[in-house]
């Protein structure tokens, strides 16, 4: 069997299944969160959950990158849009909603909104067309960063500005741990944020908060294994931190790309949707490369927005508290063709996600 | 937006690769970030490999699961 297809072997996974209802305790619930859109998706389209025992929980917490730009920033890209720039992003970015528009209605009211595939579109794009001025959306975590880092340093042309939203992913999960309800009893880390930022930034999961915490691959097996060994942890009574993907993350994660990202950014509080401001969460590009940086180029900053919408719940949704189907909007008034909240815009939104198979 | 795919390289010149994604699909992407050689497998994230995938530690996941399965 090729290593693909044991990595979604269903018997492998059956067998991994039957382990995890022989550890999971009988006496109460036990919740598992993972950070990441792409072990939703994985959770979800393998049906995953179905095979866990009714008791064992797995959330979604902040892991989606597009749901929780604030609408602030959303803000600033269409008045840099709407100033004359052409605005760069990804296609996910197009539809989330600004304090009044998205970029999408900005364009279809004039703007000159174009979507790339990766950054250095925006480069080749900027080069092509020297009488205009670009600008880059950059969103992401940590996983998107480093290439947006690479092309600040490289420096970029002269015509082309970043607005710099990337979000750092570890303390989301801190301020997961505060939110006094949640009651978690282990993180699934995300693979590819950690590909990047290695395992050092998780250590204070288990040593700290005494959090089993598992970097975990996307494929299913990846995903039951790191569930297996959460409980195993939990049963021998010692948290740890483990990495179940190790045939991507390596410890101390991929330097270069730490070593670029560290030069062009500067760690800075910042704001999240439906979460609100935490510290040492973003990047901001340094001191030294404020040439680079739209916001001083086209005079932009925007405070504050409009995060939520009256009845839509994907503040809740963002950290795991209630499932999208728990939302009155979801699949009726909230859909992927015409989505109120971010959840649903973004294809790795847990809203959008559970669009694809669950019809509230 | 993390979503990460492998894929095999097949050509390097300075920082850009051809990679292959398999079944015929190949694209040009940034490889500044991990320096590959021709025949290695990449993880490609937003036009840049993030990371290069080493078969060794495939099979060392795959024996991960086996010890962890067997030994409870």
């Amino acid at each position: 069997m090729s290593e693909k297809l044991r990595y979604r072997d269903p018997e492998l996974a059956s067998n991994i299944a039957q382990k995890i209802r022989e550890l999971t305790p009988g006496n109460r619930t036990i919740k598992f969160c993972h950070v990441c859109g792409t072990h939703e998706w994985t959770i979800t389209h393998y049906g995953l959950r179905s095979l866990l025992p009714a008791n064992l929980e797995v959330i979604a917490g902040p892991g989606c990158p597009v749901c929780i730009v604030p609408a602030a920033e959303i803000d600033e890209a269409v008045q840099v849009a709407k100033k004359g720039a052409v605005v760069t992003c990804f296609g996910d970015v197009l539809r989330v909603p600004g304090s009044q528009t998205s970029l999408l209605e900005a364009k279809a009211e004039g703007a000159d909104v174009r979507v790339v595939y990766s950054v250095t579109d925006a480069v080749e794009m900027a080069k092509a067309e020297p009488g205009k001025e670009f600008v880059f959306f950059a969103v992401g975590f940590e996983t998107t960063a480093p290439s947006s880092a690479v092309e600040v340093l490289r420096p970029p042309p002269t015509n082309l500005s970043f607005l710099v939203s990337h979000r750092l992913i570890p303390p989301a999960m801190e301020l997961l741990l505060g939110v006094g309800d949640l009651q978690i009893d282990g993180f699934i880390a995300p693979g590819h944020v950690s590909a990047i930022i290695g395992l050092k930034p998780y250590e204070l999961f288990p040593r700290v908060y005494r959090m089993p915490t598992v970097v975990a691959g996307f494929e299913p097996i990846d995903v039951l294994m790191a569930i297996y060994m959460m409980l195993k942890q939990l049963k021998i009574g010692r948290a740890i931190l483990e990495n179940e993907y190790l045939r991507v993350v390596q410890p101390q994660g991929n330097p270069k790309a730490l070593e670029v990202m560290s030069k062009a950014f500067e760690v800075k509080a910042g704001d999240w949707r439906g979460i609100g401001r935490l510290p040492d969460s973003a990047f901001a590009l340094r001191e030294e490369m404020l040439d680079f940086d739209a916001h001083q180029k086209f005079g932009v900053r925007v405070e504050q927005g409009k995060d939520i919408l009256l009845g839509c719940e994907c503040h809740l949704v963002i950290i795991g508290k209630i499932k999208p189907d728990h939302c009155p909007m979801f699949m009726k008034a909230c859909t992927p063709e015409k989505p109120v909240g971010a959840c649903m815009v973004s294809n790795e939104g847990t809203c959008r996600v559970w669009s694809k198979v669950i019809v509230s | 937006m993390c979503l990460a795919i492998p894929a095999r390289v097949t050509v390097v010149e300075g920082d850009k690769a051809k990679v292959d994604f398999g079944e015929g699909v190949l694209r040009e992407v940034n490889v500044s970030l991990v320096e590959p050689k021709v025949g290695d497998y990449v993880l490609v994230h937003a036009g840049y490999a993030i990371q290069k995938m080493d078969e060794k530690d495939a099979l060392e996941t795959l024996a991960l699961w086996d010890e962890i399965l067997t030994k409870q």
